[in-house]
């Protein structure tokens, strides 16, 4: 089992409701958020390119984060997820640091906090609140151990790219281009 | 070390506040989901689930309200039988519930006083205020007629107050959703086919071929399932062709993107329709089978080659046909979107028309992927007595514009305004969930108006700009909080949803059912308020219906089968359009008669002068007009709106990213607040743009006050679409102030 995300470029709007429900379904402080809507803009009028795309925690299988944490708060379930437990968090930062996707924050309690794929929700056999709201479904979930996942056939079929692949940290968060 | 950890969040928890200590608690356990007994607490929780309909925006998307067992209101999530949003709620419906948890709310009714000299609101009780405001009613009515009431409505709420107005003898109603907004493609589209577009639009995006967007920027509104049929569009490999002077979010991805110069869309369309026909790519057979005036309409066309609109439009002739061959390639399956908010330039009527003639030409209207016959199902009326007959009403006020549908609130802001010559005077207004002063242009008048009136009362959730000018102002619950009509949907099947309160109203708030039944007691009409809960009308309704409330109250939305016939033409019979001649009206007889064109023409309207630049305007897609900046979710997505400025012109005038401007329009109103420069090539040299809804001047707005730009007050010259009433609001223009003009005034 290992769990990753699929984002389709092509169809994401930049609308924000992944983050929205995060915050609703996490209960994420007002002004903090778990995952968050990217736009870039390439060329000049009238030819111009534009990507938005909704970003969170990697869950990289190489994770400078987990790696850094001196207490061992932050740490890496079997299928992937990386996850921090808050009341072994002293809230140093330096996961925060680490983080090449700026991904973690301090929460207003003390501790720092993060996407978890909603590994709550995952247990109930529910999807992330991001992937189950998106309007444009642009959003996907799955094992990518199983060749047969939506998320390894779209991997398969499509061209895609991970973010700051050169940090060396083999992302699990995919974005079809 | 863990057991002071926690003491230590507690004491830190309590100083947030409120809603955030009573939640910490969780916050921890559901965010650390590696304690294990923790997280299966956390997933055996048992939430409670009502339903309901959203009310953040008009398409009315069927959810669920979660609660707990504290009752507090945790999440909403779209109800997966709902054909307006299929599961999936838009960033707007999930943030609802910052709707109800907005610390802002209006609390308490609100009456007009003089302390020292100065005017202010003094708390009232609902006794107070309801009676206050029926007997200054009861007063204008004896001394004017019922008439003379104006109400001015938006959303579900306005049909409780239309039937308080409609008992009291008013049909003085209007609502800025017409000739503000959607108006002039109704008309056009009736003109042409018969039937108006209607909410949700009979759009088949899910499985066209081809959609062409003219402004229209979907993915930018959230209209729910149109944003979702034009993502499975996408996944179909659909052409998408996008018609905008800006870069919008539909721009980029879409297959062809005509970056057009503002204002010139009907000569595009003219010039497609040259194509269409000159190269013999028309629907021929659609055409001769359901189509009047085809002869008259080429005949019109043939003028207008794609030089022709090269040289207004600035789209390359190659460019012009390709497009036009795109869309016959995937005709019939192809859809020229009629748009949403489309009063532009004041030939908006004649634009649509233009549209709808193009959809007719590649006969989608009626075809698989193209226009869907559109069904809803009959919700049957309470039993009331017969409303009196007003003498005169809406379409009196607005009879100088003779193809309006509905009411012009911009006649009615006039019909307001005192003048001898006036024979249908408007003396109160009572305005219930619209916030005037960002939704009608012209605020000169409109200001003017509200002086002369001789009674204003607001009904709605928040305090917003137009709240300030009310006599009386009366706190709304929000939709979490009551029940309301029942949603019965135009779509591809018929369905109904209802809305029931998942917790009780907040502070001293009331559902407008409710208001509308006590005035209605007070005014001598209780007869037609025969229920002491709204809960009873819609139990007597859903009977009718076959169902229940018990039943509702499980599922949330019923879907009906069709009964109006198929969903597409059948070609083998005949089938009249319910147009006066039973065809497609290319050549509208109807429009020559009272002495417009038949067909759309192409006007050259204003353009900016130097140093002036065209005030574009549209939505961000975590907003709804100006009702949702202060939502604290929403405003946390979104707190304030920018300008956009093509870098050529941050370069001449020397503006960065982030650096505050003022605006200046070309009647020398100056903006009351300034807005944050965004240098970005996705807008034209020649305009600006900003989202509209923001730029509030009521201070009781904690987060939404004096952020950014309200767009409305610098649309002071409007172009009104004679033939409806619409009112054109594309044509005003900015310059940009680098020094606060404000400087030394306090507003």
């Amino acid at each position: 089992m290992r769990y990753a995300m699929v984002i389709d470029t092509l169809k994401c709007v930049g609308c924000s409701d992944c983050v929205v429900a995060c915050q609703t379904e996490n209960d994420v402080p007002i002004g903090y958020c778990r995952d968050w809507i990217t736009e870039t803009v390439n060329g000049a009028y009238p030819s111009i390119e534009l990507e938005l795309k909704s970003e969170r925690c990697n869950h990289c299988e190489n994770a400078p984060c987990v790696r850094c944490c001196p207490t061992g708060a932050s740490h890496q379930l079997n299928n992937g997820i990386v996850l921090v437990t808050g009341d072994e968090c002293i809230g140093c930062g330096a996961c925060i640091e680490s983080c090449p996707y700026d991904a973690r924050y301090q929460h207003p309690d003390g501790y720092v906090d993060k996407c978890t794929f909603c590994h709550h929700r995952l247990e109930k056999g529910q999807l992330p609140a991001c992937v189950s709201v998106c309007p444009t479904k642009c959003m996907y979930f799955g094992d990518l151990d199983n060749p047969n996942s939506e998320v390894s056939e779209l991997l398969k079929k499509r061209k895609y790219k991970t973010l700051a692949p050169e940090a060396g940290t083999k992302p699990h968060v995919y974005y079809l281009i | 070390m863990t057991t002071s950890r926690r003491k230590f969040i507690k004491i830190s928890a309590l100083g947030l506040g409120g809603v955030a200590a009573t939640t910490s608690a969780l916050n921890m356990f559901g965010s650390n989901s590696y304690i294990d007994e923790l997280v299966k607490e956390n997933v055996a929780k048992k939430f409670k689930r009502t339903p309901t309909y959203c009310e953040v925006c008009f398409w009315k998307c069927a959810a669920w309200t979660y609660t707990d067992e504290k009752g507090a209101v945790k999440k909403i999530i779209g109800n997966d039988n709902d054909p307006h949003c299929f599961g999936r709620l838009c960033p707007r419906g999930t943030g609802g519930v910052g709707m109800y948890n907005d610390e802002d709310r209006l609390k308490t009714p609100l009456i007009r006083t003089t302390v020292n000299g100065e005017e202010t609101f003094r708390e009232a009780s609902w006794e107070e205020a309801l009676d206050l405001i029926a007997s200054k009613f009861n007063g204008i009515k004896e001394k004017y007629g019922a008439e003379s009431l104006g109400l001015i409505k938006h959303g579900a709420p306005g049909a409780h107050l239309e039937h308080l107005y409609k008992a009291i003898g008013s049909d003085t109603i209007a609502e800025p959703a017409y000739a503000q907004c959607r108006g002039p493609r109704e008309t056009g589209f009736a003109l042409t086919f018969g039937s108006w577009v209607g909410s949700p639009e009979p759009t088949d995006i899910r499985d066209t071929k081809c959609l062409v967007l003219i402004g229209s920027h979907i993915g930018e509104n959230m209209h729910n399932s149109q944003v979702q049929e034009m993502s499975d569009a996408i996944d179909n490999g659909a052409t998408i062709i996008t018609v905008d002077p800006r870069f919008s979010t539909a721009a980029s991805k879409s297959t062809h993107w005509l970056a057009i110069k503002p204002a010139t869309d009907i000569a595009l369309m003219l010039a497609w329709m040259h194509v269409l026909i000159e190269e013999n790519l028309y629907d021929k057979e659609y055409v001769k089978k359901y189509a009047l005036g085809f002869k008259e309409l080429k005949e019109h066309v043939s003028q207008y080659t794609p030089e022709w609109a090269y040289g207004i439009t600035t789209i390359e002739p190659e460019e012009i046909r390709k497009t036009a061959r795109a869309m016959a390639h995937a005709a019939p399956s192809v859809i020229v979107h009629p748009g949403r908010h489309v009063t532009w330039y004041g030939d908006d009527t004649q634009r649509a028309r233009a549209m709808a003639s193009l959809n007719a030409l590649l006969g989608s209207w009626g075809r698989r992927g193209g226009f869907y016959f559109k069904e809803s199902i009959k919700v049957p009326k309470y039993p009331h007595p017969a409303y009196p007959h007003p003498k005169w009403g809406w379409h009196e006020i607005g009879a100088q514009y003779p193809l309006a549908q509905m009411g012009i609130t911009t006649e009615v802001v006039k019909a307001s305004i005192p003048n001898p010559e006036n024979k249908y005077p408007v003396k109160a207004w009572l305005v219930a969930g619209t916030n005037i002063t960002k939704s009608i242009p012209n605020q000169k008048l409109l200001k003017e108006a509200i002086d002369a009136l001789e009674f204003m009362v607001v009904i709605d959730t928040m305090p917003m700009d137009v709240t300030g000018y009310a006599d009386v102002v009366l706190p709304e619950c929000t939709y979490l909080e009551r029940y309301d009509g029942i949603r019965s949907a135009t779509n591809r099947e018929p369905s109904i949803a209802v809305r029931v309160p998942a917790v009780p109203p907040k502070y001293d708030s009331k559902p407008t059912w409710w208001i509308a039944k006590q005035l209605g007691e007070r005014m001598g009409v209780g007869e037609f308020f025969n229920y002491d809960d709204f809960e009873e009308v819609i139990e007597w309704q859903l009977q009718k219906m076959g169902t229940s409330l018990d039943e509702m109250k499980k599922i949330g939305v019923k879907n009906y089968p069709r009964t109006s016939g198929p969903l597409f033409l059948n070609e083998d019979e005949t089938y009249n359009f319910p147009t006066q001649s039973g065809k497609i009206e290319l050549y509208s007889q109807e429009l020559k008669d009272l002495g417009f064109d038949p067909m759309p023409k192409y006007t050259k309207h204003p353009e900016p002068e130097q140093g002036f630049y065209r005030l574009n305007y549209g939505r961000a897609p975590m907003h709804t007009f100006s009702r949702t900046a202060n939502n604290p979710n929403l405003n946390d997505l979104k707190s304030e709106n920018n300008l956009w400025v093509n870098p050529k012109v941050a370069r001449i005038i020397g503006l960065k990213t982030g650096q505050e401007v003022w605006l200046k329009n070309q009647d020398d109103i100056i903006s009351s607040f300034g807005i944050k420069v965004r240098v970005t090539e996705r807008i034209r040299w020649d305009s600006v743009y900003m989202v509209h809804g923001f730029g509030h001047k009521e201070k009781q707005l904690s987060r939404a006050y004096g952020k950014g730009i309200n767009d409305t007050e610098l649309i002071s010259k409007i172009a009104v679409d004679p033939i409806m009433g619409g009112t054109g609001m594309r044509g005003n223009f900015v310059t940009i102030l680098t020094e606060n003009p404000h400087k030394n005034t306090e507003i």
